[in-house]
């Protein structure tokens, strides 16, 4: 086919796989089968008993066949990323060249609004990771959802996602980026909500939708703004384009003209803004613990490989617009790149104090995911453009092992239980009813009912136990530690040569969330698999044996890998020992990405553009002593309090009594969900119905009724001087007027469509006269 | 052009439904069997759709070619002498979209009211009666035609409410489709009255009512003159307030909106299909068609008291409306009220599209303010003609299954819903798409329209843009809210022994949407070029 020899027009095919996939299952594979809702196994798990109901249930055929669809789709996409991988290997000096095609999607006047895909630096790392993240989720989902009625749909949905995020990574142009960007929002609603029977997960899924949705409205205004000024939305012909960028820079914007910012500086906050609630920042982070109720291959995918990278991945994109006008790496922030350190900081901190008071195992990920992506924020605010891009990527590894390790340990919990109740039901328990409600009350996700897990479920132990540390950041043998470390030394440079209070802000910030992070990780892995079991589930907790624990199990044993090795295609130059065995020449990551940013030869000419190009940090001692200090210590400390002396079932945690009464302000998230549901949520439900209530009926309708009943009363006031005319002047009247006097009286018979008819009637006669007379 | 059987194809699209109607109206006493009837009207229905189609495609081609000529007229004849008004029929790009959007939705609401059993031929009769008036606007080159197909659609449509509209809740006495289709009809009426005499005023003072001439002749009209003794540009204003009214109560644009949810409450599903995907269009396409050629220095003239001109006024109620449908929308608890108060929220869009066209086209014409971006407003212009369509699809689709589960359930009740997607996945599934499509999701058609009009109305109302993101913001409420309430949640036990999903005429009647809907947001210059022409031929025969 011409579109596999032709290198540019390959990467249209990326996204093509999953998208396909999800076309075929929605329309042809997904079939269902009728069963009784009672039925356990056909329709157990999450859904309620319907009391003799027959529902659809997917089909086993159905099941098989669309379970492979989506898997072929997502390997397609795999190796047609391979290959475009291959092809940009081949090229000469890929940023300057790249990967490109394009088509005229939309007429705009005399001009066109062109379509394409793009690979280039920033889109190569993605290629990387995405894929094969994907593609572990997808075979994890495999077992996770292998007795789940809508399992077909679940693939088709996924699927979707999947395809989504690849347009997203391959766009050209910030409209394409766009589609691929609300798309996955709308697949993480529904996958959020995949059990939607249950409250808590329509409600954390509209939840979901409608805090993203926040912000991007405000990326919409972005982007038509930017559109407006440039002409253009995309990449190549803004990014890479050092005159665009120039002229942004120096451009007054169209509103807030009262302050001294440039028009960039609106467009980049308005654009970051987008992030904020996709990547899940302080104000807008309240969404993404929620969307835990999903099922656990859809938190991966939200988490790690998808959703919430992709905001990362668009301030990547975007970085050279946001640092038009200043220079971060001489201290000098601009609007934007401020905005991003302070809300990226703050947000690494704060999320990471509530991760330190949760007791459910998916929630402690899920604080530590919007702490994560804090220090991403944080580095691309302070010009740390490259330890982003790096910290982007091994975070995704790692996040994603951990995510679907925990499931595998909710899985287990699940699987103890059942196991736990099958027995009780074969003693023949006494309260068969007290039995089944106490099971509905038992959180598989408790961490505290947990405990031991390490020798049911060693696999599972050892996985967790890899993505943990790099997400501590132990050092020098795990991904998490080269990156976080990347970001701290950049910080420490500028913070050393120039003073910059941003730097030094964002250097002291993170490194408090590195310790708290190794901490509230020690403590996770601790209560979980460390110490006895503190429940029956959980000592009997397992995945079983076949096709189920096999495909749970492959994914967290090869992502466990990339946890480790991710880190060491970054290894700076000039670090000690290590630095010349794994980058002799250059430091391979580095030396790629930075080339999605222009050439320092092309912005030299512009005085408001910064150089894009800065050397990596020399190595220098203080840095690298921080990070491996405060995650040593974290770790070392939450050793100490969990892991040394296990908890005991029912035993309150030793958190509470030091924390005291900051305790349950870190447990409830700071009250900032009731805080938002009070100013936001319920004056919006009240307005609603005032809207109609007042507005509409008691002002608008209202006056019209007023009117109608002015219109009907003249009438019935005609009618009854008539009558009185009538009856007054009697027989003496000529026969003549009682004639139009019954005439009118029929006219004025209430309706008052009538008499509109009549006074359009005689408006149509008044305008003829005037026209007349006026004419004459 | 082509033509059909040697009569002009225009002629045709406007007759042809009138005669249809005829014909079925009539089979119902030849033939007894209903089935009869609904077979004739599909088919006759679905020719005039083929012949649209056509006619469309054909403009594609010639329109391309006509390079700065706007129009394409296809017939003109003497017609009414002693006022001067001819028979002119004839197209533009714009007419173009709007007669393939009515020619696709007729048949699709017939198959929707596939299962009405009362008096089934009259009621598909006037979906054929109301396609002529439809028909005969958007073709009309004459303004005295114009007003009269204008005037034509109310009848079907408010017999339509009338008689076939919804039941009476339980424990009360009248049905509301009695007041709905009343106040419908007054307020339709009430604001065509101004109409008729501007169109006199124009007609008779310019001696010709064609709609091209007009456009060059009557905004240059004895400036600075006096008309009827009173100063000219006294009289434009009084003549631009009567199309202005009767146009705002039709697209509509707050506050002259109220008659929308109740008409759309009570219509019959095809009825709400029609209201909502055609003749909300009546009225944007008036005011492009007519108010901003005719009266480009009203548009720029202050308003007393709020102290902007006209037009930014025109804007500011545009976003209200989007602002304010939203919150309306958010705050129902009947699901067909529901969609109708989105028709608010998403035809301001199509209002502030429409005021920033009429800004730019009055300071080019006036010479005002010669640097005005054109650029800005082609790109506003395509998305409103744009918008018209993707509303005329995604509403009716939401009509045509909020109609559906009414039809079955006979409750309009958000609240007696809840959990159907368990019993009728087809049902949700597809219900799910058209919301997306509604709420403007990238990806599928609302978007891009709604993206044009934002990026041409950022730079020319940068403060109300803005403001209208709130708007924007409530459209996810208010669809999330509807979605949730019918698809989420526990299934409702009531239904237990229902068949809640689609039935085959109403799948066949959705699918055609559903594809459009996606066929527009995944390459939208399928259908935007033939716009694009015509409203850049606008501007450069304004420069000529």
């Amino acid at each position: 086919m011409e579109v596999f020899n032709d290198p540019n027009a390959l990467p249209w095919l990326i996204p093509a796989g999953p998208l396909l996939a999800f076309l075929i299952i929605t329309l042809l594979t997904n079939k269902s089968k009728l069963a009784p809702a009672s039925d356990q196994r056909e329709y157990g798990g999450h859904h309620p008993d319907y009391d003799g109901m027959l529902v659809p249930v997917v089909a086993r055929y159905s099941r098989v066949v669309s379970v492979f669809i989506g898997l072929a789709g997502v390997i397609a996409a795999l190796i047609i990323s391979w290959m475009t991988l291959y092809n940009a290997s081949q090229l000469h000096h890929i940023g300057q060249e790249a990967l490109a095609s394009s088509f005229v999607w939309m007429d705009t006047g005399a001009t066109a609004f062109h379509m394409g895909v793009l690979v280039d630096p920033a889109t190569v790392i993605m290629l990387v990771m995405v894929p094969i993240a994907t593609l572990m989720i997808f075979i994890y989902s495999i077992g996770y959802m292998a007795h789940d009625p809508r399992q077909a749909r679940f693939f088709a949905l996924i699927s979707l996602f999947a395809g989504a995020m690849l347009t997203l990574v391959v766009a050209d142009n910030v409209l394409l980026f766009f589609v691929g960007w609300e798309i996955m929002g709308v697949c993480s609603y529904m996958l959020i909500g995949f059990w939607f029977e249950k409250e808590s997960a329509y409600k954390a899924a509209i939840k979901a939708f409608t805090t993203t949705r926040i912000a991007d409205v405000v990326m919409l205004l972005g982007i038509a703004y930017l559109y407006s000024i440039t002409g253009t939305l995309s990449f190549r012909e803004i990014m890479y384009n050092p005159a665009a960028l120039d002229s942004l820079a120096t451009t007054a914007p169209i509103i807030f003209g009262g302050w001294t910012v440039s028009a960039a500086s609106i467009i980049g906050i308005f654009l970051i803004i987008g992030t904020v609630g996709k990547s899940a920042q302080f104000p807008l982070h309240v969404w993404l613990p929620d969307a835990m109720e999903g099922p656990t291959p859809v938190s991966a995918m939200i988490h790690a490989a998808a959703m919430v990278s992709a905001g990362i991945f668009s301030l990547i994109r975007l970085y050279p617009l946001f640092a038009a006008g200043g220079d971060p790496h001489h201290g000098i922030l601009t609007e934007p790149l401020a905005f991003m350190a302070v809300v990226g900081a703050f947000t690494a901190l704060l999320a990471a104090t509530m991760a330190v008071a949760q007791n459910d195992v998916k929630a402690v990920l899920a604080y530590s995911t919007i702490s994560q992506l804090g220090f991403m924020m944080a580095a691309l605010g302070i010009g740390a453009y490259v330890a982003a891009a790096f910290h982007l990527i091994t975070h995704a590894f790692f996040k994603a092992l951990l995510f679907m390790a925990a499931g595998s340990v909710i899985h287990g919990m699940e699987h103890g239980e059942h196991h736990v109740h099958e027995h009780s039901h074969d003693l023949a328990s006494p309260h068969p009813d007290g039995g089944t409600e106490g099971g509905s009350h038992f959180d598989p996700q408790d961490m505290r009912n947990m405990g031991g897990l390490r020798k049911t479920m060693p696999v599972t132990f050892w996985t967790f136990l890899i993505g943990g540390l790099s997400l501590s950041g132990l050092p020098i043998v795990t991904a998490g530690f080269w990156s976080k470390d990347e970001i701290l030394a950049d910080a420490w440079l500028v913070l050393d040569k120039y003073g910059s209070g941003a730097h030094a802000l964002v250097f002291v910030l993170l490194a408090l969330a590195a310790f708290m992070t190794a901490f509230y990780t020690m403590r996770q892995i601790s209560l979980t698999f460390g110490g006895e079991a503190r429940s029956e589930a959980a000592k009997h907790a397992n995945l079983g044996q076949g096709v189920i624990s096999f495909t749970m199990t492959l994914p967290l044993l090869i992502l466990a890998v990339f946890a480790i090795a991710a880190g060491f295609v970054g290894v700076p130059t000039d670090f000690p020992i290590l630095g010349p065995i794994f980058s002799p020449e250059y430091n391979a990551f580095h030396h790629l990405v930075i080339e999605a940013l222009p050439l320092p030869e092309a912005t030299a000419a512009y005085s408001s553009l910064p150089d894009y190009h800065p050397h990596a940090p020399p190595f220098n001692i203080v840095p690298v002593a921080t990070s491996i200090v405060v995650a040593l210590l974290g770790l070392w400390l939450g050793w100490l309090t969990y892991w040394r002396k296990p908890l005991k079932a029912g035993q309150k945690d030793p958190l509470e009594d030091a924390l005291g009464p900051l305790h349950p302000v870190l447990q409830n998230r700071y009250y900032l969900d009731d805080l938002y549901e009070r100013v936001f949520v319920k004056p919006s439900q009240w307005l609603g119905l005032q809207v109609i209530a007042f507005l509409d009926r008691g002002i608008i309708d209202a006056f019209l009724h007023l009117i109608a009943r002015i219109s009907t009363w003249l009438g019935d006031l005609i009618k009854v001087l008539n009558l009185w005319l009538i009856d007054g002047v009697g027989d003496g009247i000529p026969i003549a007027i009682f004639n139009i006097g019954g005439w009118l009286r029929r006219m004025q018979s209430g309706r008052v469509q009538l008499y509109l008819l009549l006074v359009l009637a005689a408006a149509v006669v008044i305008g003829i006269v005037l026209v007349l007379s006026a004419g004459a | 052009m082509i033509d059909v059987f040697g009569i002009d194809a225009l002629s045709v699209l406007v007759f042809g439904p009138a005669l249809s109607a005829f014909i079925v109206a009539s089979l119902a006493s030849l033939a007894p069997s209903k089935q009869l009837g609904r077979w004739v009207a599909l088919a006759l229905s679905l020719l005039l759709a083929l012949l649209s189609i056509k006619v469309f495609a054909d403009y594609q081609v010639a329109g391309l070619a006509i390079g700065d000529e706007q129009f394409i007229v296809t017939q003109d004849s003497p017609w009414f002498e002693a006022l001067g008004a001819r028979w002119t029929l004839g197209i533009d790009g714009i007419s173009a979209v709007m007669v393939l959007l009515t020619g696709i939705l007729t048949p699709l609401a017939i198959l929707a009211s596939w299962n009405i059993e009362d008096r089934s031929n009259m009621h598909l009769a006037l979906l054929l009666l109301f396609e002529t008036g439809s028909m005969g606007v958007f073709v009309a080159m004459d303004l005295m035609v114009f007003f009269l197909f204008y005037e034509l659609t109310l009848v079907p449509m408010y017999f339509l409410i009338n008689q076939w509209g919804s039941l009476p809740k339980s424990g009360v006495k009248f049905s509301g489709r009695f007041y709905a289709s009343t106040k419908f009809m007054i307020y339709s009426f009430g604001g065509t009255l101004g109409m008729l005499l501007a169109t006199q005023l124009i007609g008779w003072s310019s001696g010709t009512y064609n709609m091209a001439d007009l456009t060059a002749t009557w905004p240059l009209f004895r400036q600075g003159e006096a008309l009827l003794g009173i100063d000219v540009s006294a009289v434009k204003a009084l003549a631009f307030a009567g199309f202005f009214v009767a146009f705002c109560i039709k697209v509509p644009i707050w506050p002259f909106h109220t008659w929308l949810p109740d008409a759309h409450g009570e219509a019959p599903t095809a009825g709400s299909m029609l209201l909502a995907g055609i003749m909300l269009k009546l009225g944007a396409y008036g005011f492009i068609r007519l108010v901003i050629p005719l009266f480009p220095e009203v548009w720029l003239a202050e308003v007393v008291i709020i102290g902007v001109n006209v037009a930014t006024c025109f804007a500011i109620l545009s976003v209200v409306g989007i602002v304010l449908g939203a919150f309306a929308a958010f705050g129902q608890s009947d699901i067909k009220r529901l969609v109708a108060y989105s028709s608010v929220n998403h035809m301001g869009f199509v209002g502030i599209g429409i005021a920033v066209l009429a800004q730019t086209y009055a300071q080019i014409w006036s010479g005002s303010d010669p640097n005005a971006d054109v650029q800005t407003a082609i790109l506003a212009a395509n998305g409103t003609v744009l918008q018209m369509f993707n509303h005329g699809l995604s509403s009716a689709g939401m009509f045509l299954l909020a109609g559906a589960l009414y039809h079955k359930t006979h409750t309009r009740e958000l609240s007696d819903y809840g959990g159907l997607w368990v019993k009728a996945p087809v049902f949700g599934g597809i219900l799910l798409f058209t919301s997306f499509a509604s709420l403007g999701l990238p990806g599928l058609n609302g978007f891009v329209s709604e993206f044009l009009i934002v990026r041409g109305a950022w730079p020319v109302y940068t403060a109300l843009t803005a403001i209208a993101m709130i708007g924007l913001l409530f459209t996810g409420g208010y669809i999330l809210k509807g979605i949730r309430a019918v698809l989420h949640g526990p299934f409702n036990m009531r239904w237990r022994d229902y068949n809640l999903e689609l039935t085959p005429a109403e799948l066949l009647a959705i699918a055609p949407l559903l594809v459009l809907m996606l066929l527009t947001g995944v390459y939208p210059n399928w259908i935007l070029p033939i716009i694009n022409t015509t409203v850049s031929a606008i501007f450069a025969g304004l420069a000529s």
